[in-house]
């Protein structure tokens, strides 16, 4: 099946001085998956904002199908058969799987007769890529299982243009690989036209059939994939070659171990067990990578290190001593945490950021002297930081929330990085990042390390702790399941134990 | 049985009978207030509809002899507070548990400011339904001497999750309570759904407040309502949001505030503001009895994430 499912023509956007579209145009076909790639704030979700009628385009047009539909607001997108998937779930959480299904249809009757709906649904869902049971409350699903609903939700909804933001950020490779692979049988079956805002290159060259790539809100070029390498297709997306530098990982000098954690047990908000007799050690010198997908105890156990979670069993120990998360201790073991999303977890948004910045230090001399501030030497410091670490804008009196994501991480990671840590304990230190950010940030981790500090990272992103660990741990409901090293490491073998599927025949 | 053993009897079934009456006016606030935070939103100022409603109600059945007037008058005045509680909590950054204390305020002293001259005349008031007259035991009979309106708001609570289960509106609702996003992507008004729901639960409050004046303990006085209004938020939460459980927890809290005047008509006195103060008590026992997160976890999911 070929021809036009859409088009979007020379569409412009600009947000106050921000141009955030530049005649970006892009061809839909009928039966295939058309990747979008491009970096954080390429312009990708603006343009299929554009595209679902959430924004209107300053220039150009966006065209449905055959008859050249015009869409100008998502009721028009919605009812000419537009679907999108979103990063953040949509789904209510208190509720079953069935009951969001339903709830999705545009018009219910006043009075659901639950039977019917069920027989009708189950029906459907015999045709659907994927199962799931009806009666399974949504937040008893894996995310992986919450991302299939949405995808589900959206074609029992017939529609003709499915897009996807990001769909496989909260899946292991596994997921990844069934959910996209089934997506791409149905596309070839139906006729159905996909639409995948991503960046990670192994999906674009194993399930797109066209990609098209943005830079700077402005259009680079589209591309069969088949034509063109991922060299390619990463030079389009950043502008220059782009070169896999090696970090300089320095031999770990053996410095013994400054962090131990002994059969700790962590309980979540609903009292049920988080994380369940997790030991590990952390030697000065060396990063211990822990992966997993989000959700299986990670939040807990940084909540835990931070001393912002009491625990329930297990002991924690730096430097050789009992720890417990106290400020004295944190200031005596030089114990330093970059949770994830710092601005909501490390920072107070409406302070300035020199204020924040302050936090480790600000009763401390010369920060303050006899319990008074003094702000000016605060300032002094956090301008000293904020400049070796490029925070922009340069300015220490705004309030932290006024700056881009980028800028908060690298504010709080100056915070946390100065003044040599001991122990660092770094989640997802680069979510939602670029790559030039990126890059700074897993290059100041190395430094950390070479300096002699115990790193900890815990994250999401399997080629990250790949990179920079000289450990792997796998973390699977709330236990560490598989023990690697970088170099021993298989991606779709981790992907296992991280989905849970322990105990299955692996070679090394 | 001697006399004793009946006069323990008597006290029983007058607990039994209190729960009915003092118990109402819980089931209509905590009814109101449960469908009020199954959109998402908290209303403290239900209070001030009860006694809004209590005295609208006393004033409209005295002027127009019609007691069941005064109950829709009562109504349509917690509409109106639920109106306009709505109407600011949908303003940007405006705090909902503030403005619910405020309307509180101010509908308790708007309702003494007007209420004044209905202190003195005597309006007419709800019949009972006698479901004892057979019996020769007074104790029984004024037990079972029960209000219509009980007998609607009883009916209303099956009626009410029936709803949110089975019907569109009911859908919505819960949609809207549970997650931002979610409802967004349904295309929901958000602000309409909670206003509506702000609205009908006021509706419900200001009834509660018209079975205090025109029912029990009847009559139009300052001290009519002695925080029930309030105490059905902490209901709510104890009845995890579900109508059903709502009527439960009403009964025992009915049944609770009648222990000391069902003790004093048996001759009990000592402790008897003591026993007073058993549904206080009570509040406190099951809010720290309950606080855990297991509960919260029941909780509308944009309650819980804030």
């Amino acid at each position: 099946m070929t021809g036009l499912a859409l088009e979007a023509i020379n569409v412009s956007k600009r947000f106050g001085d921000l141009q955030a579209l530049d005649r970006v145009s892009l061809k839909l076909k009928k039966g295939g998956i058309h990747a979008l790639l491009g970096e954080n704030g390429a312009g990708k979700s603006t343009l299929v904002k554009c595209i679902v009628g959430f924004y209107t385009p300053d220039e150009g047009e966006v065209l449905l199908g055959e008859h050249q539909q015009l869409i100008s607001n998502p009721r028009d997108a919605h009812d000419l058969g537009i679907g999108m998937v979103y990063q953040h779930f949509t789904l209510v959480p208190n509720m079953t799987v069935l009951e969001n299904l339903v709830l999705a249809r545009p018009r219910l009757p006043s009075i659901i007769d639950w039977n019917k709906e069920r027989m009708a649904i189950a029906e459907r869902m015999k045709g659907m890529p994927f199962q799931l049971p009806l009666d399974a409350p949504v937040n008893h699903l894996a995310a992986g299982e919450k991302q299939k609903l949405e995808i589900i939700k959206q074609l029992l909804l017939d529609v003709k243009v499915l897009i996807l933001d990001e769909p496989t950020s909260v899946l292991t490779p596994d997921e990844a690989d069934e959910v996209l692979g089934q997506i791409k049988d149905m596309a070839r079956r139906t006729g159905l036209a996909v639409l995948m805002i991503t960046h990670k290159f192994r999906e674009v060259v194993l399930y797109a059939d066209d990609v098209t790539v943005l830079r700077r809100g402005r259009y680079v070029g589209s591309e069969r994939v088949g034509d063109v390498s991922v060299e390619k297709m990463s030079e389009m997306m950043v502008g220059r070659e782009f070169s896999g530098t090696a970090l300089a990982r320095e031999p770990a000098a053996d410095q013994g171990v400054k962090l131990a954690i002994d059969a700790l047990t962590i309980e979540d908000d609903s009292g049920l067990p988080a994380v369940s007799n997790l030991s590990l050690t952390v030697k000065g010198g060396e990063i211990v990578g822990i992966a997993g997908v989000s959700g299986n105890g990670q939040r807990e156990l940084v909540e835990a290190l931070a001393g912002q979670r009491p625990t329930t069993g297990g002991e924690i120990r730096v430097m050789g001593e009992r720890y417990r998360g106290e400020r004295q201790e944190l200031l005596r073991h030089r114990f330093h945490c970059l949770p994830e999303e710092p601005l909501r977890n490390a920072s107070v948004s409406r302070m300035s950021v020199a204020e924040n910045l302050g936090f480790r230090c600000f009763d401390r001399p010369p920060h303050s002297i006899g319990g008074f501030l003094r702000r000016r030497a605060i300032n002094a410091y956090a301008q000293r930081l904020i400049a070796e670490f490029k925070v922009s804008p340069a300015n220490t009196a705004i309030p932290i929330g006024n700056l881009s994501g980028g800028n908060v991480q690298r504010a709080i990671l100056a915070r946390e990085l100065w003044d040599q840590p001991n122990v660092l304990v770094v989640a997802n230190p680069c979510f939602g990042l670029d790559f030039t950010a990126v890059a700074e940030i897993h290059a100041r981790l190395m430094a950390a390390r070479n300096a002699g500090a115990a790193v900890l990272l815990i994250s999401e992103d399997l080629d990250e702790i790949i990179e920079l660990a000289d450990r792997i741990d796998v973390i699977s409901d709330g236990r560490l399941v598989y023990e690697t090293t970088p170099q021993a490491a298989d991606p779709i073998v981790i992907g296992h134990h991280m989905a849970g599927h322990a105990g299955e025949p692996h070679a090394h | 049985m001697n006399a004793d053993d009946i006069q323990w009897l008597n006290v029983f079934i007058a607990v039994l009978g209190g729960a009915t009456r003092v118990g109402t006016p819980f089931l209509f606030v905590s009814l109101g207030e449960c469908l009020t935070e199954k959109s998402g939103r908290i209303n403290l100022g239900l209070e001030g509809n009860l006694i809004m409603g209590a005295m609208a109600g006393y004033g409209i059945s005295w002027l127009t002899g019609s007691p069941w007037l005064g109950v829709f008058a009562a109504g349509a005045t917690g509409l109106v507070l639920g109106f306009i509680h709505a109407l600011l909590c949908q303003q940007p950054r405006v705090n909902d548990i503030a403005v619910g204390i405020a309307l509180m305020i101010l509908g308790t002293g708007l309702a003494f400011f007007l209420g004044k001259p209905l202190i003195q005349p005597s309006a007419p008031k709800l019949a009972a339904v006698h479901l004892a007259s057979w019996s020769d035991n007074p104790a029984l009979r004024s037990a079972l001497e029960i209000n219509i309106l009980f007998v609607v708001g009883a009916l209303l609570a099956p009626a009410m999750a029936w709803f949110f289960k089975n019907t569109r509106w009911g859908l919505a609702i819960r949609t809207v309570g549970e997650s931002d996003d979610a409802a967004r992507a349904m295309g929901l008004d958000i602000n309409g759904v909670r206003m509506l729901a702000t609205m009908a639960g006021g509706f419900l409050a200001g009834v509660g407040g018209a079975f205090l004046s025109l029912y029990y303990p009847g009559g139009w006085s300052e001290g009519l309502s002695s925080g029930q209004g309030l105490m059905a938020v902490a209901l709510v939460i104890f009845a995890r949001w579900d109508p059903i459980r709502c009527l439960y927890a009403s009964l025992l809290f009915g049944g609770a505030g009648a222990l000391g005047p069902a003790l004093q008509s048996v001759g009990v006195t000592s402790g008897y503001y003591l026993f007073n103060a058993a549904p206080y008590a009570l509040t406190l026992v099951l809010m720290i009895a309950t606080s855990s997160t297991k509960v919260r976890s029941r909780m509308p999911g944009t309650l819980a994430a804030r």
